[in-house]
C-alpha cells in the first residue's frame, strides 16, 4: 500500500547497495512487523535472559546498523544458527541471512584475529581439516582426542569443553569403501540390475550425484552405505563428486569467507553434474540446507542457483520420485535395534519443511515404532555446543528432547543431523540411527 | 508489584510463563502472596496472560484457590502466550486426528483440466513438491497474511489466482479520510454460499477449492472488529463442506 500513498510514479526505493555482492536486506527488515513469533520460538532465547533474541539481531540490528558508528552487537555470537527464527515468521523475514551476514561482520570486525577464541572457533569450524588428517590415522586420533589430560589443555587453552567425547573416526572412511565397492562404474552396474529386476526400462535416466558431506565420510559410514545401497535399489545411479564442507559450521562462525571457498569448490563440481541432468542428493540435513538456501542467500557463484534448485534431502527425493511409502507398507524390518525409535527432528530439517517425513513413512513400516520427542532444539548446533563458554546453554536447551527420549519406549534414537546425533547420544548414552539406515533395514 | 524471583525487567513473556509452569521456587504461591497484599476481597483477580504456558489451568486454579476469587488473564500486545496455548492445542489435536502438518508455502497448483484441483504444489527451499487431495481450502489470510498480494499495478491472490475485484486505478484504493470508508480493507476473493471463489464473470473457480478468513473479500475487519468473527465463521463452513465432500 506504501507504493499507492506515494504522489508520483518517480518514487525510487532508496539506494542501499553497498556493492553488487551485498545481499539487499532492506526489504526484509521492512517485512517485520514485531509479532515477536521468532523471539518465542528461538531455542537460546529461551535458556538465556541476556540474549535479545532474532528479532533484534536481525530487523532491529540491521537498522540500528544503519548509523554510521554502531557496531554489531557481540550477543550475534550467542545465536546458535538453528535457523528456527527464519522458519517461524510467518512475514518471510530473511533472519538467518541477516544473522549470518551481522555474525560474519562481526568476526571481520570485532573479534582479534589473534585471539584464542577465533583461532578455537576457525578450528571448530573448518572440522573437515581435522577429520581428514584423523582419517589418516583413524585408532591413533580417537585414542589422543579423547586422551583425559589433552582434552583439559584443550579446554584450558582453546575452550573446546572437555565433558563430550569427540566423535569416533571410522578406520574405512565412505570415500575409501565407495572406491573399494567401484566406484561409479561399479554403482552403474548395480543400478542397472536393478532397473532390470524392478521391470524398468534398463537405460533410464537415474543419476544422482551423492553430497556426503564430513560427517558420513570420516565418523559414520554406514549412513552413506545406506544411501547408497537405498538408491541403488530403486535403479539410480551415484557418483560422488568431489566436495569440501558444505559451510554449516563456517557460516555459524561467521568465517564466511572460507565457507564461499569450499562453496566454490561444491558448487563447481555438483553443479557440473547438474548441467548433466544429475540430481543433487545429501544425506544430512545441513547440508541440504546449505546447498538450497545458504548458498544463494549468501553467495554469487556461478551456476549457485541451479544446484539450488535440483537439490534435495534423500529421502525427500525418494518419496517424490518412488513409491517409498508404498515399498515400505510391504516391507518388515527384523533388526529388533530399530524396534522402538525416539525422533528428534533437526531443526535445519524442519526449516525445508521436513520434519514430519521420517515418522510418516515409517507409520506403516512392520517391525518399527517411531516416536516424535517433540519440537524442541536439540541444543549443539553443530559446534556451538563444544564450546566450553556455550556448554551449559547447550545442555539446557537439549534438556526438553532429553527428557522426552527417556519417556519414550526403546533406547535407540533416530535423526538426520549428524551433530543433533551427537548430542542425543551425549545426554542420554542411547545410539543414534540415521532413517536411511531404517530404509535399508527394510528394504534390502 | 514485582515478579517473584525479580526477573529482569524487560524478560520475555514466556520467561515468566515457564517459571509458573515449572513452580521450581514456589513461584505461584509467591505471586499469589504479593497480589494478596492489595487484593481487597475483589471478587475477580485479573492478571496479565502470562500464566504458563504448559499448564495454565492448574496455575489459574492455584492463584484462584490462594486468593479465593476468580483468576483471569488479561490478553497483551505480542507475543501472545494465549495464542502460543491456542497453537499447541490445535497441533496436539491434529495429531491425535492423525493429521500430518506441512509447513511450507503453497506456490502453485495442478487441476484435472476439467476446473478441478487435483495438487497444490509446496515449495521447500527451491524444490516444488505437489501434495494430492480431493479437496482444497484457502485460507492463507490477508493483505497482513500474505494471502492477498499487491503492487502498483493491481492486487492478486497468489497462489490460484482467483479473482479480487478492486479498482483500475490505485488511487481509488483508498479514501484520504484515514478512519473513513477505506475500500482497500474490503479486497479479497469473492465467495458463493458454499464458500466456493467465483471468477469476473461470475462462475465457480475451481470446483473442489472453497475459501476461508481474512482472504475473503468483503468485510473490513479492523472497521468492523470482525477479523476473528469472518474467520472463525467462514473457517467453519468451508473445514465442513470440504471434509464432506471428501466422505
Ligand atoms: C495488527 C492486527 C490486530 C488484529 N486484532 C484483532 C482483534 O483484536 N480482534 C479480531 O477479531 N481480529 C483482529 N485482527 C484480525 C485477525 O487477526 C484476522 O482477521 C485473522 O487472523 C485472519 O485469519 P486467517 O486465518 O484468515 O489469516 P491469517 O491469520 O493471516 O493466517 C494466514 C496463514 O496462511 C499462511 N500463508 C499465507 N500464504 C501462504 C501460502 N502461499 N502457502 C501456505 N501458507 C500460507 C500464513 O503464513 C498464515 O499463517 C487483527 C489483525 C491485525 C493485523
Ligand atoms: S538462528 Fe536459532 S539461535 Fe539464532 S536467533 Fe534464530 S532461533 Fe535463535
Ligand atoms: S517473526 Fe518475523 S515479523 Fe515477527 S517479529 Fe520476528 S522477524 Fe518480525
Amino acid at each position: 500500500m506504501s507504493d499507492a500513498e506515494s504522489p508520483s510514479d518517480e518514487f525510487e526505493p532508496i539506494d542501499v547497495f553497498e556493492d553488487e555482492e551485498t545481499p539487499d536486506l532492506r526489504p526484509g527488515a521492512d517485512s517485520c512487523y514485531k509479532c515477536s513469533t521468532c523471539d518465542t520460538n528461538c531455542p537460546v532465547a529461551e535458556v538465556d535472559d541476556d540474549f535479545p533474541g532474532p528479532k533484534f539481531q536481525g530487523p532491529e540490528q540491521w537498522r540500528l546498523k544503519r548509523k554510521e558508528d554502531t557496531s554489531v552487537d557481540s550477543s550475534i555470537s550467542k545465536c546458535s544458527n538453528c535457523m528456527r527464527c527464519d522458519s517461524a515468521c510467518p512475514s518471510d523475514v530473511p533472519l538467518s541471512q541477516m544473522h549470518n551476514t551481522a555474525r560474519a561482520e562481526y568476526v571481520d570486525e570485532e573479534l582479534s584475529k589473534t585471539s584464542l577464541t577465533y583461532w578455537r572457533n576457525r578450528i571448530l569450524a573448518n572440522y573437515r581439516t581435522s577429520a581428514f588428517l584423523a582419517s589418516k590415522m583413524p585408532r591413533i586420533a580417537n585414542f589422543a582426542m579423547n586422551f583425559g589430560p589433552a582434552r583439559w589443555a584443550m579446554e584450558k587453552t582453546l575452550g573446546v569443553t572437555s565433558e563430550r567425547d569427540f566423535p569416533a573416526f571410522a578406520t574405512e572412511t565412505f570415500r575409501e569403501w565407495w572406491e573399494r565397492e567401484g566406484g561409479a562404474d561399479g554403482s552403474r552396474e548395480r543400478a542397472r540390475e536393478a532397473r532390470e529386476r524392478r521391470g524398468e526400462d534398463v537405460d533410464a535416466e537415474k543419476k544422482v550425484a551423492y553430497f556426503h558431506g564430513c560427517y558420513a565420510n570420516y565418523n559414520t559410514p554406514e549412513v552413506g552405505k545406506a544411501m547408497v545401497r537405498v538408491f541403488e535399489h530403486f535403479g539410480y545411479e551415484l557418483v560422488v563428486p568431489e566436495q569440501r564442507c558444505s559451510g554449516t559450521p563456517m557460516f555459524a562462525n561467521g568465517m564466511l569467507e572460507d565457507a564461499e571457498r569450499h562453496a566454490k569448490v561444491n558448487v563447481s563440481s555438483m553443479g557440473d553434474l547438474v548441467t548433466q541432468g544429475y540430481d543433487a542428493i545429501a544425506s544430512c540435513t545441513s547440508c541440504s540446507m546449505a546447498l538450497r538456501q545458504e548458498y544463494p542467500e549468501l553467495f554469487d557463484i556461478d551456476g549457485i542457483e541451479d544446484l539450488a534448485e535440483n537439490t534435495w534431502e534423500a529421502l525427500e527425493y525418494l518419496r517424490v520420485q518412488e513409491d517409498l511409502s508404498g515399498e515400505l507398507s510391504a516391507a518388515v524390518v527384523e533388526d529388533e535395534d530399530l524396534a522402538e525409535l525416539a525422533y528428534h527432528a533437526p531443526c535445519h530439517a524442519r526449516n525445508q519443511g521436513l520434519d514430519g517425513q521420517a515418522l510418516e513413512l515409517f507409520e506403516d513400516l512392520a517391525g518399527v515404532d517411531a516416536e516424535d520427542v517433540g519440537d524442541s532444539c536439540s541444543g549443539i548446533s553443530g559446534t556451538y555446543g563444544w564450546k566450553e563458554e556455550k556448554y551449559e546453554t547447550s545442555m539446557k536447551i537439549g534438556e526438553e528432547m532429553f527428557d522426552h527420549m527417556e519417556e519414550a519406549e526403546g533406547e535407540v534414537g533416530m535423526t538426520e543431523c549428524p551433530t543433533c546425533a551427537m548430542q542425543m547420544e551425549h545426554g542420554t548414552g542411547y545410539e543414534i540411527k540415521h532413517p536411511l539406515e531404517v530404509v535399508e533395514s527394510a528394504l534390502i | 508489584m514485582a515478579f517473584p524471583g525479580d526477573p529482569r525487567s524487560d524478560a520475555k513473556v514466556t520467561r515468566y510463563a515457564h517459571a509458573l509452569d515449572g513452580d521450581a521456587d514456589g513461584e505461584r504461591e509467591r505471586l499469589a502472596a504479593h497480589v494478596a497484599r492489595v487484593h481487597e476481597g475483589e471478587p475477580r483477580v485479573g492478571f496479565p496472560a502470562v500464566l504458563g504456558e504448559d499448564h495454565p489451568a492448574e496455575i489459574r486454579a492455584a492463584l484462584a484457590d490462594a486468593l479465593d476469587a476468580d483468576v483471569f488473564e488479561v490478553p497483551m500486545g505480542p507475543p501472545s502466550l494465549p495464542g502460543i496455548r491456542l497453537e499447541y492445542a490445535y497441533r496436539d489435536a491434529l495429531g491425535e486426528a492423525g493429521v500430518h502438518v506441512v509447513r511450507r508455502p503453497v506456490v502453485d497448483y495442478e487441476t484435472d483440466g476439467d476446473g478441478r484441483l487435483t495438487a497444490a504444489v509446496v515449495e521447500r527451499n527451491g524444490q516444488h513438491v505437489p501434495h494430492y487431495a480431493d479437496s482444497f481450502v484457502l485460507a492463507t489470510g490477508g493483505l497482513v497474511g500474505k494471502g492477498l498480494d499487491s503492487d502498483r499495478g493491481g492486487v492478486r491472490e497468489p497462489v490460484f489466482d482467483c479473482h479480487v475485484p478492486h479498482p483500475a486505478d490505485r488511487y481509488d484504493w483508498f479514501v484520504d479520510d484515514v478512519y473513513g470508508e477505506q475500500p482497500y480493507p474490503r479486497f479479497g476473493v469473492v465467495v458463493d454460499d458454499d464458500l466456493r471463489p467465483r471468477d469476473a464473470d461470475g462462475r465457480i473457480e475451481f470446483e473442489n477449492l472453497r475459501a476461508a478468513g481474512s482472504v475473503v473479500g468483503g468485510h473490513d475487519f479492523a472497521a468492523e472488529c470482525s477479523g476473528t468473527g469472518v474467520s472463525l465463521a467462514t473457517g467453519d463452513a468451508a473445514g465442513t463442506a470440504a471434509g464432506s465432500d471428501t466422505q
